[in-house]
C-alpha cells in the first residue's frame, strides 16, 4: 500500500491527478486508442505529402510560360459551391459518427448517404472544372504552373474518390454486421480522414483558388 | 462485449477524433458550431479576395491568417483534438506534423525567391548560349 502510494506521487509530476497513472497502471493502452492513434499519425504523413505539392504550387505560381494565369482560369463561383459541398459532407459525416455511437442504424446510414451524395457532387464540379479547363487548352502540360495546380487538387480529388469508396463499404458493413467493436473503430478512422480532407480543403481554396486569382 | 465495457469505463485517454462527451445534444451543438464558424470564416475569405476595400497587398496575408483559423476550428470541433491532458499524444503528433509542414513549405519559398535573386535574367542566359 505504501509502495503504491509512493509510485503515485513520484509518478505523477504534473499533478494529473489518478488520469496518467491510472492509464499507465492498467497496462497498454485499449485497442481503440492505439488503432486511431496509428491512423492519426497516418493523416499527418497524408498531411506532410500534401505540404510538399503546395510547396511545388507555391514556387511554381508565375511560372506560366506565356499561358493563362490563375486569374484568368479560377471560377470562384464554382469553388464556392465546392467548398459548401464538401463542408455540409463533413457536418453530416458528424452526424453519422454520433448515430454510430448511440447505435442508430437508420440514422447512420442516413448520415453517411448524405455524405456520400455531397461527397459525389463536390466531384462532379470538380472534374467538370478539370475537362473544361484541359477543353480551354489551360492543361496540366501548358505550363509549370498547371503541372502544379492539376497534381495538387487532383490528388486531393482522388483522396476524395478513394474516401466515398471506403465510406460505401462502411455503410455495407454496419448493414450487414451490425456495430461490432472493431467496424466501430473503422468508422472512427474514416471520420478522421474525412473531416481531415475538408482541412485539405480549406487550404486549397485558400491558398490554391483564392491568393492564385489574385497573381 | 466485454471490450465494450471496458470502452465505456475507460476514460484516461482519447482516442483522436474521440470526444468526451458522450450524450447527444452537446456534441450535436459541438458539431452546429463548428459548420457555423467555419461557414463564417470561409465567407470572409471569399470576400476578401474579391474586395477593394482592404490594402491590396495584405490580401494573402490575410488569406492565410483566415485559413489557419479555420483549420484551427476544424481540429478543435471536428477532429476533437484538444489541449487536455487525456489527449497529449495526439497534439504532440500533431505539433511534429506542423513542424515538418512549415519547414518544407516556408524552406522551399525561402530556397526559391533566393535562387531567383541569384540568377541571371533569362534574356541573358539565352544571348551567353547564343
Amino acid at each position: 500500500m505504501t509502495d503504491a502510494t509512493l509510485s503515485y506521487e513520484y509518478g505523477d509530476p504534473h499533478h494529473l491527478g489518478g488520469l496518467v497513472s491510472a492509464a499507465s497502471a492498467q497496462g497498454p493502452a485499449p485497442k481503440r486508442i492505439v488503432t486511431a492513434y496509428g491512423f492519426w499519425i497516418f493523416l499527418l504523413s497524408d498531411i506532410v505529402m500534401f505540404s510538399c505539392f503546395f510547396a511545388a504550387y507555391a514556387v511554381l505560381l508565375g511560372q506560366t510560360a506565356g499561358g493563362p494565369s490563375g486569374s484568368q482560369l479560377f471560377n470562384l463561383g464554382n469553388v464556392a459551391a465546392e467548398t459548401a459541398f464538401l463542408l455540409l459532407s463533413s457536418f453530416t459525416c458528424g452526424l453519422a459518427s454520433i448515430a454510430a455511437d448511440t447505435r442508430n442504424g437508420r440514422w447512420y446510414q442516413a448520415g453517411m448517404a448524405a455524405t456520400a451524395l455531397l461527397g459525389l457532387c463536390f466531384l462532379a464540379l470538380e472534374a467538370r472544372e478539370f475537362s473544361d479547363l484541359v477543353a480551354r487548352g489551360a492543361g496540366p502540360t501548358r505550363s509549370a504552373f498547371l503541372s502544379a495546380f492539376f497534381t495538387l487538387v487532383g490528388c486531393h480529388g482522388l483522396h476524395v474518390s478513394a474516401g466515398i469508396l471506403w465510406l460505401l463499404t462502411m455503410m455495407a458493413q454496419v448493414f450487414a454486421k451490425g456495430f461490432r467493436a472493431d467496424i466501430l473503430r473503422r468508422q472512427l478512422c474514416f471520420a478522421l480522414f474525412w473531416h481531415a480532407l475538408d482541412i485539405i480543403w480549406v487550404a486549397i481554396f485558400s491558398v490554391v483558388y483564392l491568393v492564385g486569382s489574385g497573381t | 462485449m466485454s471490450e465494450q465495457v471496458e470502452n465505456f469505463r475507460d476514460r484516461h485517454d482519447l482516442a483522436p477524433g474521440e470526444e468526451e462527451e458522450v450524450h447527444v445534444g452537446p456534441r450535436l451543438l459541438g458539431y452546429v458550431t463548428g459548420l457555423g464558424l467555419s461557414v463564417l470564416l470561409t465567407a470572409t475569405s471569399f470576400f476578401v479576395a474579391g474586395t477593394d476595400l482592404v490594402w491590396q497587398p495584405s490580401i494573402p496575408v490575410a488569406l492565410c491568417v483566415l485559413a489557419i483559423a479555420q483549420m484551427g476550428v476544424h481540429l478543435v470541433f471536428f477532429l476533437h483534438i484538444t489541449t487536455g491532458p487525456d489527449n497529449t499524444n495526439n497534439v504532440m503528433a500533431l505539433a511534429f506534423g506542423l513542424l515538418i509542414v512549415f519547414l518544407i513549405i516556408g524552406g522551399s519559398l525561402w530556397i526559391m525567391s533566393h535562387l531567383n535573386q541569384n540568377m541571371a535574367p533569362m534574356d541573358q542566359i539565352l544571348r551567353m548560349q547564343g
